[in-house]
C-alpha cells in the first residue's frame, strides 16, 4: 500500500470515528439505548478481536501457517490465565517467537 | 464537593493514564509491524485516539488487508464509542457546539468509567477532564516510542514483533471472556465463532475482509429473532 492510500486509510478511519464519538452527544438518546442495539455493540468487540488474533496468528495473504506466532500466543493465554500483567504476557509472546525464529532458522 | 472524593478522582484518572501508556508502545510497535511509519502511527493516535479501533485498523492492514476492510473494522469498534455518548451526554452536558465537538473527541472506554463512576456531575466532569487528558498526553508520547523503538528492530526482533501483535489482540480479548465479565459465555461463544470464521474464510477472500465478515456473520447468527428466548 502507497504511503498516499495508508495515510487516505488513517483519516478516513479517524475523521468516521470521530463522527461515531459526536454521534453519540448528538443524537436523541431513544435511538441507541434499543436491546439489540446495545447487544450487538457488547459483543462486537469479542468477534473482532478474536478474528484479529486467529489472522494475525495464523495466516499469511490468502494462507493458513503455523510458526512462531502460535508459540507465542500459546503462551501468551497461558500468561494471561496464570493473570500475568499486560507487559509480562507481551514479553513472553515476542521472546516466544524470536526463540522460534532463530530455532528454526 | 468533598475533598477526598476529588483526590481519588484525580488519582484514578491519572492512574489509567500511566496505564494505557503500555498499550500505547504496542500499538506503535504493530503500527510499525503493520507498514505505518512513526508519524502515520502518531497521526492516528491524535486523530483517533480510540484504541481497540486503531488496533483494529492497523491488525487488518498487517494482515495484508486493503483500505476498506481497515476502515470498516475500525469504525466496527468505534461504535462503542457512540453508547457511550449516549450515556455522557447528561452527565457532562457540554453546552455549545465547540465544546461539544472538543468533548467528543476525548469519549472512550476509560473517560467513560471515569464519569459513570463519579459520585456527582462536577466529579464526573473532573474525572473525564482529567483522565481524558492524561490518556491523550501519554497515549500519543508511548505511541511515538513504539513506533520508533520497532522501527530500529532487526529481523530476530522483527520475528518477536510478529509474535506480540497477536498476543495484544488476546491480552485486550481476555477480559471479555473471564468469569465476571459481561456474559461471559456468550462472549466465548462469539468469540470462537469470529476466530472460526475469519479463518475458514482466509484461503477465499482478500486479507482483511475475513476480519469484517467474521464480526457480521455472529452479528446476524445472534440477531433477535421472533420467539426466541
Amino acid at each position: 500500500m502507497s504511503p498516499g492510500t495508508l495515510w487516505a486509510v488513517v483519516l478516513v478511519a479517524s475523521l468516521g470515528c470521530y463522527l461515531l464519538k459526536l454521534a453519540g452527544l448528538s443524537v436523541p438518546a431513544a435511538w441507541v439505548q434499543r436491546p439489540w442495539v446495545t447487544r450487538v455493540v457488547t459483543f462486537v468487540p469479542a468477534a473482532l478481536l478474536a478474528a484479529l488474533v486467529a489472522v494475525q496468528a495464523l495466516t499469511s495473504g490468502r494462507e493458513l501457517i503455523v510458526d512462531g506466532r502460535l508459540a507465542g500466543l500459546a503462551v501468551a493465554a497461558l500468561a494471561l490465565a496464570l493473570r500475568a500483567p499486560f507487559i509480562v504476557v507481551l514479553v513472553l509472546a515476542g521472546v516466544t517467537g524470536a526463540l522460534v525464529h532463530v530455532l528454526t532458522g | 464537593m468533598s475533598r477526598p472524593a476529588r483526590t481519588a478522582v484525580l488519582r484514578d484518572a491519572v492512574g489509567l493514564g500511566v496505564a494505557v501508556g503500555l498499550y500505547g508502545v504496542a500499538f506503535g510497535a504493530a503500527a510499525d509491524a503493520a507498514g505505518l511509519d512513526p508519524w502515520q502511527a502518531l497521526v492516528t493516535s491524535l486523530l483517533m485516539f480510540t484504541g481497540a479501533s486503531q488496533f483494529a485498523m492497523v491488525g487488518v492492514l498487517g494482515a495484508g488487508g486493503g483500505g476498506p476492510a481497515a476502515i470498516g473494522s475500525a469504525l466496527l469498534l468505534g461504535t462503542r464509542n457512540t453508547v457511550y455518548g449516549v450515556r455522557l451526554a447528561p452527565l457532562l452536558a457540554p453546552r455549545g457546539l465547540p465544546r461539544r465537538l472538543g468533548t467528543a473527541h476525548w469519549v472512550i472506554d476509560e473517560t467513560t468509567a471515569l464519569a459513570v463512576a463519579a459520585p456527582d456531575r462536577g466529579l464526573a466532569r473532573l474525572g473525564f477532564l482529567t483522565g481524558g487528558a492524561t490518556i491523550y498526553v501519554v497515549w500519543n508520547a508511548t505511541t511515538l516510542v513504539g513506533a520508533l523503538g520497532a522501527a530500529a528492530l532487526g529481523e530476530t526482533a522483527q520475528a518477536a514483533l510478529d509474535a506480540v501483535v497477536p498476543a495484544a489482540f488476546l491480552a485486550l480479548l481476555w477480559p471479555r471472556l473471564r468469569a465476571g465479565a459481561e456474559e461471559p459465555a456468550v462472549a466465548r461463544r462469539v468469540a470462537l465463532g469470529g476466530a472460526a470464521v475469519a479463518l475458514l474464510l482466509t484461503p477465499f477472500v482478500p486479507p482483511g475482509v475475513q476480519v469484517v465478515a467474521a464480526v457480521v456473520a455472529v452479528a446476524l447468527a445472534g440477531r433477535p429473532r421472533e420467539g426466541a428466548a
